[in-house]
């Protein structure tokens, strides 16, 4: 559909012989078909872009006034915030922000487990979509140190040693990354450099992969079957409707929603309860007075749980980056010819909800002290988390090959 | 759908309140009560403030918060402000720091007192509250004679004891079995009593208390109220922006068969 006709005259025809616009939004958008039958657990993606603009935004704000440095940190956020006109809602939208976005994020990848979204061919997708989880991890690591409270000082002090347990090369790759002896100036300078423009260059770039990733081999749907197979005489197929605009209306009662429950917190309960904001971190950084027990944030807790369930501190940081490693392998160990969950038997169900209910405990648990009791929870959990992708070749072989539909469901209201 | 949106909302809900229960968890000792201020109380807001001038700024700083910001918020007028808030030697637009010096203070008590601008924030105006009001006398301490409930062994002396007196505190032994089975004898609190008396009576120390714990709310985070204010009309805006966004949708979506 070429939108420039030749003699025509006028800006739209100026700009579209030097800029593409209109063949890219044709492409893009209006000619982009996407499944009809996409139900509330494909409103994850646009949120999470909408998250990633959100952190960008408010985080060159936030920026303005940030000093980084040990000696300068923690009063500039606390000054940024009481003096800086409007500076009370925008430095606790980033910090809030950071947890939506993991919010967003897991529901994001637990509607690729549970609909097979992984699946050939949209293996790469779903390996770049990891690859952004990672680099975001790294990314809220690092941004959660800068304040430099004490929380900041000592969760950072746990997450860098845990790096310290590769054997050989670990204790000087500890000191490679904090610069220093010690968490300390040349730390937050590093960190800062990162956070605000390594990563997010990173990011941004991974998200565009995952985009054009999407746009090569289409969406998944609920039902898991592919809607190119089934095309009608016009060449679009029977049951995928134009995304633009049927799905960016749609997406934007999403974000709607999603941002009514966004402010609510971040004018109510900002600190959710010391979830989303963890009391000690509303004290400076001090090496003197460790808080009274350390957790990391929330998003982080699943795999915190599964370092202190193992006894061995090397074996447990090891099985650690096995727990967020697996992810990545998940096209491959997931053998089934049914993509969605719908289509598989009650073993694939049962295991699917296994391991979802584990990591929902971990991430409990990673926010509890070691106790006898939660520590052995934790490595009941671990071990039903590890058994999930050691299971399912063999249950996603054996019972994931009934019949499918041949369209979409889909109920028009 | 509706079955959809419900287990998706069921799972949004146990992410968002995976921890709020065990981040508001911790020991419940008996003694330990609720602050039960309002933030939003201006004339308690003020005692408070007249409170923490008189009793606290001798050696507490506030070293983010301006006295002009302190009275505007409050709505303390500029002549009461600079008679009553702003000392001999200081500006209006400084901060509230405590002319102690460091050092002096790290003699006196072992280490200077901290700063509390934030802590509310950090350790909760209940906290505060029952710090406030379980010093109790302590013969063993030798440095300031009394002890606290809620922080044995604190550094602080009874500041407040001209006000609320010197409590004793009344103990029971409790046995029990320790560890590796021997008998464990354990002094459990009981309650106050008597004690010297100070110029208020115990509700009316309460309510000092609480004005107090109310003002260093306020400190910790100067603009909840305003946020909170503009808060309902940016969720109101949310709501109906929502509501017009679902209309327009579903126009479109009469189409998709």
């Amino acid at each position: 559909m070429s939108a420039v006709i030749e003699g025509k005259r006028g800006f739209r025809t100026w700009l579209n012989k030097r800029l593409p616009v209109d063949e890219f939004v044709a492409t893009q958008l209006t000619g982009y078909y996407a499944p009809k039958n996409f139900n509330v657990w494909y409103f994850f993606g646009s949120l999470a872009l909408l998250m990633f603009v959100m952190q960008i935004v408010t985080g060159i704000f936030v920026t303005m006034h940030f000093k980084p440095g040990d000696a300068t940190a923690w009063d500039s956020v606390q000054k940024m915030v009481r003096e800086v006109p409007y500076m009370w809602l925008i430095q606790p939208m980033h910090a809030v922000g950071a947890s939506f976005f993991f919010i967003v994020v897991y529901l994001h990848m637990a509607r690729a487990f549970l609909y097979g979204s992984y699946k050939a061919p949209r293996e790469l997708l779903w390996v770049i979509g990891m690859l952004i989880y990672l680099a975001l991890m790294a990314e809220a690591f690092m941004g959660y140190v800068l304040p430099y409270g004490n929380m900041s000082y000592w969760g950072a002090q746990v997450i860098i040693n845990i790096f310290g347990t590769i054997p050989g090369i670990g204790p000087d790759l500890v000191e490679w990354i904090r610069g220093d002896y010690g968490i300390g100036d040349a730390t937050l300078n590093r960190f800062f450099s990162l956070h605000v423009v390594a990563l997010p260059f990173i990011i941004a770039l991974l998200v565009m992969l995952h985009l054009v990733a999407l746009r090569q081999v289409g969406s998944n749907n609920p039902d898991g079957i592919e809607i190119k197979e089934k095309l009608g005489a016009d060449g679009k197929p029977l049951d995928g409707i134009p995304f633009h605009p049927y799905y960016t209306l749609k997406d934007i009662v999403g974000v709607g929603i999603f941002l009514t429950l966004f402010a609510i917190v971040v004018f109510f309960v900002p600190t959710f309860g010391g979830l989303f904001m963890e009391a000690p971190n509303f004290e400076p950084a001090s090496l003197v007075s460790t808080p009274e027990h350390i957790a990391p944030v929330w998003y982080f807790t699943p795999y915190y749980a599964i370092l202190r369930a193992i006894p061995d501190q090397r074996l447990g940081a090891l099985a650690m980056g096995l727990s967020i490693a697996a992810f990545l392998f998940l096209p491959w160990l997931d053998r089934a010819k049914n993509k969605s969950i719908r289509y598989r038997g009650l073993m694939s169900k049962l295991l699917l909800a296994m391991f979802f209910t584990a990591f929902l405990v971990l991430m409990w648990l990673g926010l509890k002290p070691a106790d006898p009791l939660y520590v052995t929870l934790a490595r009941i959990c671990t071990a039903l988390y590890f058994a999930f992708f050691i299971l399912l070749p063999f249950v996603s072989k054996a019972d994931g090959n009934g019949p499918v539909p041949e369209r979409v469901t889909y109920n028009a209201h | 759908m509706p079955t959809k949106f419900v287990s998706v909302a069921a799972a949004f809900a146990l992410l968002l309140g995976a921890g709020v229960v065990s981040a508001n968890e911790g020991g419940h000792a008996g003694w330990q009560r609720k602050a039960d201020n309002e933030v939003g109380n201006l004339p308690s807001l003020q005692r408070g403030a007249r409170n923490f001038m008189a009793y606290c700024s001798g050696c507490h700083s506030l070293r983010f918060m301006r006295y002009s910001r302190l009275a505007a918020d409050l709505k303390i007028p500029d002549d009461q402000r600079d008679e009553y808030l702003v000392p001999a030697g200081k500006k209006f637009t400084d901060y509230i720091v405590s002319s102690m010096p460091a050092q002096d203070a790290t003699d006196w008590f072992g280490k200077p007192p901290p700063d509390l601008s934030l802590v509310a924030r950090s350790r909760g105006s209940d906290w505060i509250f029952n710090f406030l009001t379980t010093f109790y006398s302590d013969p063993a301490s030798r440095q300031t004679g009394v002890n606290n409930l809620q922080l044995p062994g604190t550094a602080m002396p009874h500041v407040l004891s001209s006000v609320q007196g010197v409590q004793n505190a009344v103990w029971r032994n409790e046995e029990h079995a320790g560890p590796d089975g021997q008998p464990l004898t354990t002094r459990v609190f009981e309650k106050f009593e008597g004690g010297v008396v100070g110029s208020m009576n115990p509700a009316e120390y309460d309510e000092f208390v609480r004005d107090t714990v109310n003002f260093l709310q306020y400190v910790g985070d100067p603009t909840q109220l305003e946020r909170e204010g503009l808060g309902i009309w940016v969720v109101l805006f949310l709501l109906l922006f929502t509501g017009i966004a679902y209309l327009l949708k579903k126009e479109y979506w009469k189409d998709v068969t």
